[in-house]
C-alpha cells in the first residue's frame, strides 16, 4: 500500500501541472493594451505650437465638450495617412480635435500642416515625449477620445474609417 | 604649473563622473525592470526607441524630485498596467506562478525526507 502512494501522487502532480499548462495554451499570449478603461486625463504644462506660449492642460480641455487628442509628428508616415481622415472629421464638426506634436522639428511640423491642412483646434508640443508618457501613450500616431476630462477610448496606431464610424457612435 | 592644471582637470573629471554614476545606477536599475512595451523582448534599459527614451527622461525627473523606486514603479503601473513591470506582483492572475515552485519544492522535500527516514 505504502509503495503505491508515491507513484500515485507523482502521477497526480503531473496531471495537475499538465492541466495548468494545457489551460495556459488557451490564453492569448499576444499583449493587448487596455484601451477601454476610463482614466482621468493627466495634468501638465506645455507650450502652444504656433505662439510658443505656455499653456496648462486645464485650459485646453473643457468639461462639456468632446475632444479627440491626436498625437502626431511630421516624421511619422502613418500620421500622413490618417491626416485626411482627421481633416474630414474636423469638417463634420462633431468634436474638437486637439493635436499633440510629438518629438518633432517645428519647421517640419509647420510644413506638414501647410501641405496637408490643419484639422486641429489647438496644438501643443511635446518636445521630449514625456507628456505622451503621462497620457499612457505608446508612440505616434495615437488618439484619445475625451469627455468630461476622462479618456473614454484610446486608439493606438493610425485611425481608419471604421474606427471613425465607431467613434461617432460613441459620441452619440 | 602645467602639471598642476593637468592634475586638476583629471581630478575634476573623475569627481564629476562619480557624481553622475550614482544617479544613473539607480536609473539603470529601474529601467532594467521596466518592459519596453513597443519592443520585442527588450527592457527600457536595452531599448533606444522613442518610447524608452522618454521613459528614461521621466524616471530621471522623478528621481530628481526624490521619488523612491517603488513610487516610480507604481506610477508606470498606473499609466500602462502591470505588464510594464518585469517583476509581477502576487494577485489572482499570478498566484500559480508564485506558488507552484514552492509547492513542487515542498513536495520534493517531503519525498526526500520520507526516503531518509525509511533508511
Amino acid at each position: 500500500m505504502k509503495k503505491k502512494i508515491l507513484p500515485f501522487s507523482v502521477i497526480i502532480i503531473f496531471g495537475i501541472i499538465f492541466f495548468i499548462f494545457y489551460k495556459g495554451l488557451e490564453d492569448s499570449k499576444i499583449y493587448t493594451p487596455d484601451v477601454n478603461t476610463k482614466k482621468e486625463i493627466p495634468v501638465f504644462n506645455t507650450k502652444e505650437f504656433f505662439s510658443g506660449e505656455n499653456v496648462k492642460s486645464s485650459s485646453i480641455f473643457e468639461l462639456d465638450k468632446v475632444y479627440l487628442l491626436n498625437i502626431w509628428s511630421s516624421w511619422c508616415v502613418p500620421c500622413r495617412q490618417e491626416h485626411p481622415l482627421l481633416m474630414n472629421l474636423n469638417l463634420e464638426n462633431k468634436l474638437n480635435i486637439i493635436g499633440m506634436n510629438y518629438k518633432d522639428n517645428l519647421k517640419n511640423a509647420e510644413n506638414f500642416l501647410k501641405e496637408l491642412g490643419n484639422p486641429y483646434k489647438e496644438i501643443f508640443i511635446d518636445l521630449d515625449g514625456t507628456i505622451a508618457i503621462e497620457w499612457g501613450a505608446y508612440g505616434v500616431p495615437e488618439s484619445f477620445l475625451i469627455y468630461k476630462n476622462e479618456i473614454i477610448k484610446k486608439y493606438i496606431g493610425p485611425l481608419n474609417q471604421q474606427l471613425i464610424d465607431e467613434m461617432s457612435l460613441l459620441i452619440k | 604649473m602645467k602639471i598642476l592644471r593637468f592634475v586638476l582637470v583629471i581630478f575634476l573629471l573623475f569627481s564629476l563622473g562619480n557624481l553622475n554614476a550614482k544617479e544613473s545606477n539607480k536609473l539603470n536599475e529601474i529601467t532594467k525592470n521596466l518592459r519596453c512595451l513597443i519592443c520585442q523582448g527588450q527592457s527600457v534599459y536595452d531599448s533606444d526607441s522613442e518610447f524608452a527614451n522618454s521613459i528614461k527622461i521621466i524616471i530621471d525627473k522623478k528621481l530628481d524630485d526624490g521619488l523612491s523606486e517603488d513610487e516610480i514603479y507604481e506610477y508606470f503601473k498606473k499609466k500602462y498596467g502591470e505588464w510594464i513591470l518585469y517583476d509581477p506582483a502576487l494577485n489572482k492572475n499570478t498566484y500559480i506562478l508564485w506558488l507552484l515552485p514552492l509547492l513542487i519544492f515542498l513536495f520534493g522535500g517531503a519525498i526526500i525526507f520520507k526516503k531518509l527516514i525509511k533508511k
